[in-house]
């Protein structure tokens, strides 16, 4: 357990250090993420209930940036669990150095022929021969902030093992005994709702669907992350894809997108964005050739201002 | 319990008749959630509680109505929809006894089951509905698999360096027996989408007690949604292992029994909402519609092209497939059909048998 450094979000009692919805968005703004009104709230809850925070929402919504944020802003590690088909506790928890564990006994029975066997055997499940995996490694680092991102690709029975972890916070090895966080972590669940995920890990939650952000808001989000990008080109992107929004695409454009596109623009010298250089740089908002053509037949519309 | 926590229980319990799944650990939340928040800021009360009594972005549309109602009193916003049941457009339940075919007796011999069978559930009485439900148990349906991507320690198969390695070391690096792997197979998902509207109201009851077998026989793999006038997951409901009960509640969650049809609208809210997220994707989906389309036809030929692009197979039942003289002319069966893997007739017990064949080879 790290005692030095712990990070600005707790003070000596462990308690969170802040005070409310307000002061989190501000932290936030300051590594460069503008959370909305409900987004901060929900954020400010969950680390002073210290409830895992389920995020939902379109692609592109900046569900996994915000666990970025918030252990930027807070000085916090960021560890992170991404989650996929069949994964296991052994991937998500710990896992034993087999190999160095193999060379251990090798290494004591070249040098000493006289060891007691059960002082051998205890020493194989030290800690050194441990490999911590994420969800370990967040209880035994805690303050630290878990990212587990797209929970929905996971299997049932990994949620059922996760909703075990989060509600105890604490993992028991055999050979070592129980490890429990002496902090509860902050942990950031993220689901693209492939699948919907069980009740039970969701009544755990505190529960946020991130929306697209509206126009100001946009813009402004592009301005703190590309400050190099002119202001005038920065709303006539954001502007651009708004109006993408509205017109049913396969996939919508999300703000990674806009700023995708705002960099593309950035990185072409252009500061003004005409039909052209709009058509030029599609791809980088558009990922289907239906929503190309479809977007490249109404430019001139688009892009009227 | 403090007069404000009492306000904000009832708000919970106003949320639960409105239909929202709200159970006492989330309450227990909502109010820790508040208490560390302002409880005299609306906004702040409001986003407690979408945090903590909301599951999903269905529920937000329900959850704004309620709060709106309870705090600002505000009562003609229409509080508690939906969730009282409304009999007259409900499915069939086949319980009712029909009045005009009084003493009909029913002989259940070999000959009448089969025959029974084969009649189209449309025409059929009430005692004959009875027994027809009964026979759903008798359906035996299959659930297709798929290869998966992880492999399995088998007897053969491709050679297993890992765990033959392993094998080996654990005997101190003496060679041993190989050990082999190979793919396994894992089921692949079935994806039912049931009409519900006006024109498909005989075959509805029908048809969930069809998709009610298959949920059964995978509940991992099967998922159900009525179409109508709107999208409505049902699967949760026909997870009930008792038919009548799942039905009944089916019914209730079902807002557009018996209304229009705008099936165009609401396969594109499906592709969108679940269907390009994954739950359509290598999937067997199963279409059980008359292609009855009000509006242009266009649109539905579109969604059912994007359909066809995810999923592994589309097989869209018709009802009057099953009728003699049957031509797909109609203007939606028309745009659909080009994308189409299977057409099956799906009037009769035999044809649903014939259309779970169809499934279980995909």
């Amino acid at each position: 357990m790290r005692v030095g450094n712990r990070g600005k979000w707790v003070n000596a009692e462990g308690v969170s250090a802040v005070g409310s919805a307000a002061e989190l968005a501000e932290c936030l703004r300051a590594t460069g993420y503008l959370a909305g009104e409900g987004l901060a709230t929900v954020g400010y809850l969950a680390l002073a209930l210290h409830r895992p925070l389920l995020l939902e929402g379109e692609p592109g919504t900046g569900k996994t940036s915000l666990a970025g944020a918030i252990a930027e802003a807070l000085d916090l590690d960021l560890i992170r669990l991404q989650c996929y088909e069949g994964i296991d506790a052994s991937q998500a928890l710990y896992d034993w150095d087999f190999p160095r564990q193999i060379l251990h006994l090798r290494t004591v029975e070249a040098t000493s022929s006289d060891a007691a066997v059960e002082e051998v055997e205890k020493s194989l499940f030290d800690e050194r021969f441990l490999l911590s995996r994420p969800v370990l490694r967040a209880l035994r680092e805690s303050p630290a902030v878990l990212l587990v991102d797209e929970i929905d690709r996971a299997d049932d029975e990994f949620e059922a093992f996760l909703l075990e972890v989060l509600s105890t916070y604490e993992v028991t090895i055999p050979e070592l005994g129980t490890i429990t966080a002496e902090v509860p972590p902050i942990v950031v669940l993220t689901s693209n709702r492939t699948r919907e995920v069980h009740d039970a890990l969701k009544r755990r939650c505190l529960y946020h669907w991130i929306d697209h952000p509206g126009l100001a808001r946009e813009i402004e989000i592009v301005r703190t992350r590309l400050p190099a990008v002119s202001a005038r080109l920065a709303e006539q992107v954001t502007r651009s894809v708004q109006r993408m929004r509205e017109l049913d695409l396969l996939k919508p454009p999300g703000v990674a997108e806009t700023l995708d596109w705002a960099r593309a623009l950035d990185a072409l010298g252009a500061d003004v964005l005409d039909v052209e250089t709009a058509a030029a740089t599609l791809g980088a908002v558009l990922k289907y050739r239906e929503d190309t053509d479809r977007v490249r037949e109404s430019l001139d519309r688009l892009l009227a201002s | 319990m403090a007069a404000p926590d009492l306000a904000l229980a009832g708000f919970a319990t106003a949320l639960r008749h409105a239909g929202l799944a709200v159970t006492a650990d989330r309450v227990h939340l909502f109010l820790q959630a508040v208490a560390s928040l302002d409880a005299t800021l609306t906004a702040d009360v409001y986003w407690a509680g979408r945090a903590a009594l909301c599951s999903g972005p269905d529920d937000t549309a329900r959850y704004d109505e309620v709060f709106a109602a309870w705090f600002t009193g505000d009562r003609s916003r229409g509080v508690v929809p939906s969730r009282t049941p409304q009999p007259s457009v409900q499915a069939n339940l086949g319980e009712g006894a029909d009045e005009t075919e009084g003493d009909h007796t029913l002989n259940v011999s070999a000959s009448t089951t089969e025959v029974l069978r084969h009649r189209d559930v449309a025409e059929l009485s009430a005692a004959d509905r009875a027994e027809l439900a009964r026979l759903f148990g008798t359906l035996r349906p299959q659930t297709p698999m798929r290869r998966a991507n992880r492999r399995r320690p088998s007897h053969r198969g491709e050679i297993d360096p890992r765990r033959t390695l392993r094998a080996q070391l654990r005997q101190v690096g003496e060679p041993g027996r190989v050990r082999y792997r190979r793919r396994s197979v894992r089921p692949r998902r079935v994806v039912v989408l049931i009409d519900v509207s006006g024109s498909m109201r005989p075959y509805a009851d029908s048809l969930l007690r069809l998709a009610h077998v298959m949920v059964q026989q995978a509940p991992r793999s099967v998922e159900v949604f009525t179409i109508g006038t709107r999208l409505t997951r049902v699967t949760p409901a026909l997870r009930r292992r008792d038919p009548e009960f799942a039905l009944r509640l089916a019914g209730d969650v079902v807002p557009d029994w018996s209304g229009g049809t705008r099936l165009g609208e609401v396969l594109k809210v499906f592709l969108d909402r679940w269907g390009q997220r994954g739950t359509a994707r290598r999937a067997v989906v199963v279409v059980c519609s008359d292609g009855w389309e009000r509006g242009d036809a266009s649109l539905l030929g579109a969604q059912l092209q994007r359909l066809a692009g995810l999923a592994h197979r589309v097989v869209w039942l018709n009802p009057h497939r099953g009728k003699r003289g049957y031509e797909p002319v109609q203007a939606g069966i028309v745009a659909v059909l080009p994308h189409l893997d299977d057409l099956v007739a799906g009037h009769s017990l035999a044809s649903f048998a014939e259309l779970l064949e169809v499934v279980a080879d995909a």
